[in-house]
């Protein structure tokens, strides 16, 4: 199979500090902001990001929750098998009123996004949504959600895939990576 | 892990493997943190619509798959023999093919046949979930069983399950007894020897006429209830004698030098197989098994729906 690496792990390390640097442009202190990983893969970069920010900001506490979109998707009886559900975690956290940053690995058709936005909705009215991705697979969305940070935009076709390797989930490396699909 | 169940239909346990049976679990403790939160439903069968076909009456088993479909988001029809042209004599086969004439999806069925759900799986079209059918199975109830002692002592491989009363007309035990063997428990049945099928050792089981030396042999004790309405003879004297010797009250529940779990399917007949005071004491899960139940039937419903469109 072939592989193209699209972050290396340096690179990877560099976004993320650039995106956390981004985001205090816009949130400052964080006292109003909280941020959702959307399971599987976005919640570990919503943690990694968190621990940065934390850092940052002088030991500032990041609200921090994680959203699990299966069960508000549209297509999982279209897949043929249904999607195996992840945990969510929105115990300690509250979103009323609140400006909310969604973290997610790869953009790309857009659903997800909007299924997670559905989950987000069912645990209160958040003042502002924003969408954070590492990477946009840009042109190939199938619904008009578009991005406010982004790590690195891609151009793709529909074959290829999007793989991002961490640690935290048992990868051996850290790393993004564009993949043919094998047909 | 496998994403999707090896059946079509749930008509018994039997038809499961073990890791359709974790798959169910695993999807079933994610429900089970969606009802509980403050917005209890999700849009996931937005889509289906489900008929609840009751030939038989029931009241936590109907409610529980109820709740489940709405906070699945499906629509649901509900319906009971006993209000319905089966009354007129209408076949069971009619019944539910007038009904899926209406573009129903999904059934889920009470009868009072053994075999009724296997039966209708294999005539029509839509994908069936039994709710108990005679004296067969109930699976959904052996699967929330067997989540609830997960839940309680972490594990349920190793664990020693003693299920206590009617034996020969509950549908409750064989469904348990064979959804406990694939998840690795030892499994005893204890009753009076009239209340205990004369074979049914053969399913591995260990049997145990003596109720105190069953309740100190087990680290569960899943007390079933004396189902008067399908004893056609009389199996025992009197409820009065069957209490005496086969009903768990506090003084047999305090004499074992060790803490087990009380369960009981429900409906309760307190005072005859189970006292008050040991249903409602801390040892007893009764009311966590219900609470899972609708996460266990949110889970098998979400998992047979993607195989309606096979």
């Amino acid at each position: 199979m072939k592989r193209k690496v699209l972050l290396s792990q340096k690179q990877l390390e560099l976004t993320l500090d650039r995106l956390c640097h981004q985001l205090i442009e816009n949130h400052d202190n964080f006292k109003d902001t909280v941020i959702i990983g959307l399971q599987p893969r976005g919640i570990y970069l919503a943690r990694r990001m968190q621990k940065k920010l934390s850092a940052l900001l002088k030991g500032v506490k990041i609200a921090y929750g994680e959203i699990d979109p299966t069960f508000y998707r549209d297509d999982f009886r279209t897949k043929g098998h249904p999607i195996s559900p992840s945990s969510m975690n929105m115990d300690n956290v509250t979103v009323e009123n609140k400006n909310v940053i969604l973290v997610d690995d790869v953009l790309f058709s857009g659903r997800t996004i909007r299924a997670g936005l559905d989950a987000l909705l069912d645990f209160g009215r958040p003042k502002k949504v924003e969408l954070l991705v590492l990477i946009d697979r840009r042109f190939s969305r199938h619904l008009p959600i578009q991005p406010d940070y982004v790590g690195k935009r891609v151009d793709t076709i529909v074959s290829q895939n999007v793989k991002t390797d961490l640690k935290e989930a048992g990868d051996k490396s850290d790393g993004v990576w564009l993949t043919e699909s094998e047909k | 892990m496998k994403t999707a169940l090896s059946v079509k239909h749930l008509v018994g346990i039997k038809d499961l493997t073990l890791s359709d049976i974790e798959l169910i679990f695993a999807t079933a403790d994610n429900f089970k943190s969606v009802i509980n939160r403050p917005i209890k439903k999700v849009p996931s069968l937005r889509d289906v619509t489900i008929a609840n076909i009751f030939f038989e009456n029931s009241t936590r088993t109907r409610i529980s798959f109820e709740l489940a479909e709405r906070r699945l988001s499906a629509d649901v029809l509900n319906f009971s023999a006993s209000a319905s042209s089966v009354k007129k004599g209408e076949t069971l086969i009619d019944t539910v093919k007038n009904i899926l004439a209406m573009k129903v999806d999904m059934v889920v069925m009470r009868h009072s046949s053994a075999g009724a759900c296997k039966f209708l799986a294999d005539n029509i079209d839509a994908v069936v979930v039994n709710a108990g059918d005679g004296t067969h199975e109930h699976p959904t109830q052996a699967l929330l069983d067997a989540f609830s002692i997960r839940e309680n002592l972490g594990n349920v491989k190793g664990k020693k399950v003693a299920i206590v009363g009617d034996i020969m007309h509950s549908r409750v035990a064989l469904s348990n007894i064979l959804c406990l063997q694939k998840l690795g428990a030892e499994v005893m049945v204890s009753g009076p020897p009239t209340l205990i099928p004369k074979y049914i050792s053969a399913l591995g089981v260990k049997v145990e006429y003596d109720l105190m030396k069953a309740l100190q042999w087990c680290d569960v004790a899943n007390m079933l209830r004396i189902q008067l309405e399908r004893q056609d003879i009389k199996y025992f004297p009197s409820t009065r004698e069957y209490s005496m010797q086969y009903g768990l009250n506090k003084q047999r529940l305090d004499s074992l030098k060790k803490k087990i779990l009380i369960m009981h399917p429900g409906p309760i007949n307190r005072g005859v197989e189970i006292t008050s005071d040991v249903a409602d004491s801390d040892q007893s899960i009764i009311l966590d098994q219900v609470e899972n139940g609708v996460a266990i039937r949110m889970a098998v419903l979400y998992l047979l729906a993607a195989k309606t469109q096979e």
